[in-house]
């Protein structure tokens, strides 16, 4: 079967087309895209991005998933990024939440 | 007066790009001016990814991407002045500016401005109905969710499909937030297609084309509004016209560059792209001032905000030690199927090759874009599809550029 898609890895969004029976992919311009529609055919991962409120500041702390997750774990990790808080001084890459659908949550931001 | 050679508007993206790239020129005596308490400008609201790919070569969030650049600007020891309103610059490069401890005003050898742009409202669309609380432009939603913990809303609708309404489209979803529909007027969105499939498509939320919204309902909140169909003209067609419940719209129908300094300046504003019209050094018409970053031309991709405020920072730092520019006299100008290019100026300096930045009246298939200077073909480029929502850019060999004789049109043809 073929399958169309835009890849989303890069803003430049290259139309591609994957014969699933086979597994080869067409219109891509770079390896990142071949690589995309396989996963994206296959296991579909996106990155997670929210934020998390500050325990003892005003306001919220951004965050993401450090690795790509699962698209169907995506709102089990909203709600746990949901039910948790973090103690600043926080620095970019701060663990904030360990083990969370395969992957950690880690901050985005400094927050002093 | 304190002096500074070069002063710097707005500690956004572009301000910290320009004043980086000025001071590693050779310029080290740069003051930056903002109104907020930090630097980063709008990335700090943008805690999506996607940043940086072209300019990094890794994927960042918006905050991590300013980190990068905030970084680079506090190690070289630039002067910033923190929650400081620039309210006037002049011609003569004094710039006025206010904080708390009151009125101040800074002598500078050169000026970038790097306002960046703010939103359309909705006093600029005359939706009709009731003015209830619960209509938000999508970056003021963006801001009160994401840095300060507000949810917005419940059930949203979502006017407009630039690129900021999607990432909202998304973020409300994630939330928790029903969005019942992104409307866009026009028969295109004016988004990146990556954000229509992960932030639309992902989260199953219909993007209608072609329709606005025609009415607003609610008398306290946001009851819920009218969509409806438009005709070739953007007129509204009577009997398309549908209901849908919700307390919340987010309007992202555009970005207006902030250019209320500029034009303070007497400085020529170009109306197409409503930025200033610059030369490739991104100057403009008054020598000394600089533009670059959304303030110039609102750009969908922050890594060219980047090479741009570069591009001003360097030009910024060569006026400051007088180095000797070729006089910027051929004239560019958009041919068939091109709604604007920049710069709008160029010299025939051929000690290295010129890249002008354009975009497209419409989506295109596959097309052919050629830069002429008279009869002479300076550049061609073949892409596979154009579309308005993003930006070209084309490059000019130097010695291409020493054959031009006259004004430089870039224009397009559709290849089969």
């Amino acid at each position: 079967m073929m399958k169309q898609m835009t890849c989303i890895i890069c803003p430049r969004g290259c139309s591609l087309t994957v014969n699933t029976d086979d597994m080869t992919v067409t219109g891509n311009t770079c390896p990142k895209g071949k690589q995309y529609a396989t996963l994206e055919c296959t296991h579909p991962v996106r990155t997670v991005t929210s934020t998390i409120k500050l325990a003892n500041r005003d306001g919220m702390v951004s965050v993401k998933t450090k690795d790509p997750v699962a698209k169907a774990d995506i709102f089990d990790v909203m709600r746990q990024i949901r039910a948790a808080s973090a103690e600043a001084p926080i620095k970019i890459g701060d663990v904030l939440l360990a083990d969370v659908a395969g992957t950690d949550i880690i901050a985005t931001k400094n927050v002093e | 007066m304190p002096e500074f050679d070069i002063v710097v508007v707005g500690g956004g993206p572009a301000g910290m790009a320009a004043a980086v790239a000025a001071y590693d020129r050779g310029v080290t005596n740069i003051a930056v001016l903002d109104r907020e308490e930090a630097l980063g400008g709008i990335l700090k609201q943008c805690i999506h990814n996607g940043f940086g790919l072209h300019k990094l070569g890794r994927e960042l969030t918006g905050p991590e991407y300013a980190a990068v650049y905030e970084e680079q600007v506090i190690n070289r020891g630039i002067t910033v002045f923190y929650e400081t309103m620039v309210t006037a610059v002049s011609k003569e490069k004094i710039v006025t500016a206010q904080n708390a401890s009151g009125v101040l005003k800074f002598k500078a050898k050169a000026v970038v401005l790097a306002m960046g742009c703010r939103e359309r409202s909705r006093g600029a669309l005359n939706i009709s109905g009731t003015r209830p609380a619960g209509v938000y432009s999508a970056g003021t939603a963006q801001k009160l969710m994401n840095c300060e913990g507000f949810a917005v809303g419940k059930r949203a609708v979502i006017l407009g499909s630039g690129d900021i309404g999607l990432i909202m489209a998304r973020r409300l979803s994630l939330e928790g937030a029903k969005v019942e529909a992104v409307c866009e007027i026009m028969p295109y969105s004016g988004g990146l297609t990556r954000n229509i499939v992960q932030c639309l498509e992902d989260y199953g939320i219909p993007l209608y084309l072609s329709t606005t919204v025609a009415e607003i309902h609610g008398r306290e909140r946001v009851e819920g509004v009218t969509i409806a169909k438009v005709d070739e003209n953007r007129r509204v067609i009577e009997e398309t016209k549908q209901y849908i419940p919700c307390d919340t719209l987010l309007l992202s129908v555009g970005l207006i560059p902030e250019n209320e300094l500029t034009r303070g300046a007497g400085i020529p504003i170009d109306s197409v792209t409503n930025g200033a019209v610059v030369d490739e050094h991104r100057q403009t018409a008054v020598p000394g001032i600089f533009a670059c970053g959304n303030v110039l031309q609102v750009h969908d991709l922050v890594d060219y905000v980047s090479d741009e405020a570069e591009i001003a920072g360097i030009g910024a730092a060569d006026f400051v030690l007088q180095q000797s520019q070729t006089a910027a006299n051929l004239p560019t100008k958009a041919g068939f199927g091109v709604r604007y290019v920049l710069p709008q100026r160029v010299s025939q300096d051929t000690s290295k090759d010129l890249d002008l930045f354009l975009r497209v009246t419409q989506p295109f298939g596959k097309v052919r874009f050629t830069v002429r200077s008279g009869d002479t073909v300076l550049a061609t480029a073949v892409r596979l599809k154009a579309a308005p929502g993003e930006m070209e850019k084309l490059t000019i060999k130097n010695a291409a550029l020493s054959q031009a004789t006259d004004a430089l049109t870039v224009e397009l043809e559709e290849l089969a």
